[in-house]
């Protein structure tokens, strides 16, 4: 192995390769704030850049730097404008935002890049231990398991919803799948629930709901209500932007912790960066204690760790299946995939074999690339975030504005900014009611997966055997069952408690 | 009837209109060969439809009980009771504003119909200094369209549909 490092320290570390992978996170991180263009379209774009580069190794680095650039630049509108723009920093903006909102976007954006730093870089060291090896694990999930594995991730939710939330939050779950089935599917050329509407054929696209949750709701609640645009923000200083020391050493265990499981759910093909900052942020949620658990959604350090590591710790492991196996695990690696073909390099078992400097480049650039991120956008953090103490006058607009931009950039088409507009007034009669709306995303995206895979199994097993057949996936189906339960038994216990103890008085 | 319990009700609608498209309509379209398949199209769907009327059922009736939790209403909470201090119309004209750019995005051009767009925004918000608002908006503008366009390559007709392009 430590033949294989020299290998690729000495591809990566040339003059060229160094203002590659520094142009690359600028590129990265300044398209990715734009709502709408996540580092998928942004490595698609960036491709042809790279292809007439010609040497594999500059390419690749490049493109890491474009990768880990763009994912920070999401986070940004996350924590800034709640605008997530990417599904995988979603649960960012649980408790980025709202620390954003209490004057404290800097330490929200510092927090953030040494999460996405530390998750990157425990991943990188891992899929350079792991990778040989976890490939033939990847390979023993099917889709019986992944349907179940999904359905553990939806149920997941309720963890999000708070004490007797849980049926609402399971309500807008449900909500999502349903939206999510609109459209032609995968696996069957029909088109369903389109009403005849041609623009209905490819679906809804997912950032075109993602602005309808997160973004068009909390716009509309600062036009409504002004005070609440005007509260906290300490009149646009960025007074702190380092985080205590107290809140450091909180963070340390949740990024060694996700790092790992976001490194280990991202090594699955087709989970991916969603499913693992979701689940990262339940699992933290859960085992915080007391007052910690109930800082979580209000902007706490933890919640804003556990999914930034998990995401980016679950990028780097989407690596090993490319590499290894030559199979993308998500739509990102699968543009990856495509640049390297076209490069000339055939990513699969052999390529450790035939191509080491190659296998090794890649590795050692998402070192550089972390690094110079955390590097670059440190200094930049102040300036970022005084997009917030902009005049309210101006700044909503704007936001609206890169709203429409955002969902119209994807789909080149007018019909789905009123599809956004009547979804975002429909969030925020949600939002008014107190029903949670991070599930119904969650459920949309999840949705297609989920389908695809049940359909895929069940005509594997020609029915709902596969379910009895495959342990694996009898043990996912009966912790997704505790997990729904769970919460409203732990409740009800709690209240018979209390009313014993009153009886008792 | 509290707001969230309305909604259940307008769900569990919903979920009906849903279940009954899947449940009766979906499968006449169906090609006899699929129909060997042990999945529909509407296999899902159904599912679906009938896992949302009983948890929209749950929600409706209050089964699941809250924690009663009697905080104090916060001023920047948002509080659908009241509705009557906020500024509904200023958030009415500007959806009505998006619904209008929307429309008028692929006819006007995108560089006209976004400056208007901005202007009007902040101008609906209570902005009187145009002095400041209408060059922002232009210079912000052109700099979308410049970006979106010329560097990353996405087309967005920038004039009017008169002018040929």
């Amino acid at each position: 192995m430590l033949e294989g490092i020299f290998i690729g320290l000495e591809a990566a570390f040339s003059v060229q390769n160094i203002l590659m992978v520094v142009a690359g996170c600028l590129i990265g991180t300044f398209i990715g704030m734009l709502p709408g263009l996540g580092p998928m379209s942004i490595i698609a774009i960036m491709i042809p850049v790279a292809i007439t580069l010609g040497d594999p190794a500059a390419a690749l680095i490049l493109l890491a730097g474009v990768y880990y650039g763009a994912i920070f630049g999401g986070s940004t509108s996350s924590i800034l404008l709640n605008a997530p723009g990417v599904a995988g920093t979603v649960a960012t903006s649980f408790d980025g935002y709202p620390m954003a909102r209490k004057g404290q976007a800097g330490k929200a954006l510092t927090i953030a890049a040494v999460a996405s730093f530390a998750g990157g870089t425990i991943g990188a060291i891992l899929l350079m231990i792991f990778a040989p090896a976890l490939s033939s694990v990847a390979l023993l999930f099917h889709s019986a398991e992944y349907f179940a594995l999904m359905v553990v991730g939806l149920s997941a939710i309720a963890a999000f919803a708070g004490t007797g939330q849980v049926a609402k939050a399971l309500m807008m779950t449900i909500l999502g799948l349903i939206l999510a089935t609109v459209g032609e599917g995968a696996l069957f050329n029909m088109p369903r629930f389109t009403m005849g509407m041609m623009d209905l054929q490819s679906g809804i696209s997912f950032i075109t709901l993602a602005m309808a949750m997160f973004a068009l709701p909390e716009a509309m609640f600062l036009v409504l209500n002004p005070a609440r645009g005007a509260s906290g923000e300490g009149s646009g200083k960025i007074t702190n932007l380092r985080f205590s020391r107290a809140e450091g050493k909180a963070m340390l265990p949740v990024i060694g912790r996700q790092s790992i499981q976001g490194f280990f759910i991202g090594v699955l093909p087709g989970a991916g960066a969603t499913i693992a900052s979701f689940l990262g942020y339940a699992v933290e949620r859960n085992i915080a204690k007391g007052d910690e658990q109930a800082e979580f959604g209000k902007g706490s350090v933890k919640g804003l760790a556990a999914p930034e590591t998990a995401n980016n710790a679950a990028c780097t492991g989407s690596f090993v299946p490319l590499l290894t196996l030559g199979i993308p695990g998500s739509g990102t690696t699968a543009i990856l995939l495509g640049a390297l073909i076209a490069l000339n390099v055939t990513p699969g078992p052999r390529l450790m074999i035939d191509t080491p400097e190659i296998f090794w480049a890649v590795i050692i650039s998402m070192f550089i690339g972390n690094l110079v991120l955390l590097i670059l956008n440190l200094p930049l953090i102040p300036y970022i975030a005084k997009i917030l103490s902009i005049p309210r006058n101006y700044l909503i607009p704007f936001i609206l504005f890169f709203t429409l931009m955002g969902a119209y950039i994807g789909q080149n088409n007018a019909t789905e900014l009123l599809l956004l507009v009547g979804l975002g007034v429909m969030a925020t009669i949600f939002r008014f009611a107190d029903y949670p709306l991070a599930p119904l995303l969650i459920g949309f995206i999840l949705g297609t997966m989920l389908e695809d895979n049940f359909a895929r199994s069940m005509q594997l097993y020609r029915g709902l055997d596969f379910i009895i057949a495959r342990p694996m996936t009898l043990g996912l189906l009966v912790l997704a069952g505790l997990l729904v339960l769970l919460p409203s038994y732990r409740s009800r216990r709690a209240r018979k408690r209390a009313e014993g103890v009153a009886d008792g008085d | 009837m509290a707001l969230d319990r309305w909604i259940a009700l307008i769900f569990v609608t919903f979920c009906c209109i849903y279940g009954y498209a899947a449940f009766f309509t979906m499968d006449q379209l169906l090609p006899p060969f699929m129909q060997r398949n042990p999945v529909w199209p509407s296999t899902f769907p159904k599912v679906l439809a009938v896992l949302g009327i009983i948890v929209g059922m749950i929600v409706l009736l209050g089964i699941e009980k809250a924690d009663e939790e009697d905080d104090e209403p916060n001023a920047t909470e948002i509080n659908y009771r009241r509705l009557g201090d906020y500024k509904i119309g200023q958030a009415l004209m500007l959806l009505g504003l998006m619904v209008l750019y929307a429309l008028m995005l692929r006819p006007a051009g995108f560089l006209i119909s976004t400056s208007t767009f901005l202007v009007a925004g902040s101008a609906i918000l209570g902005e009187r200094k145009f002095h400041i608002m209408i060059p922002v908006a232009a210079i912000a503008t052109g700099f979308v369209w410049y970006l979106v366009q010329e560097v990353l390559g996405i087309f967005l007709r920038p004039f009017p549909f008169f002018m040929g392009m």
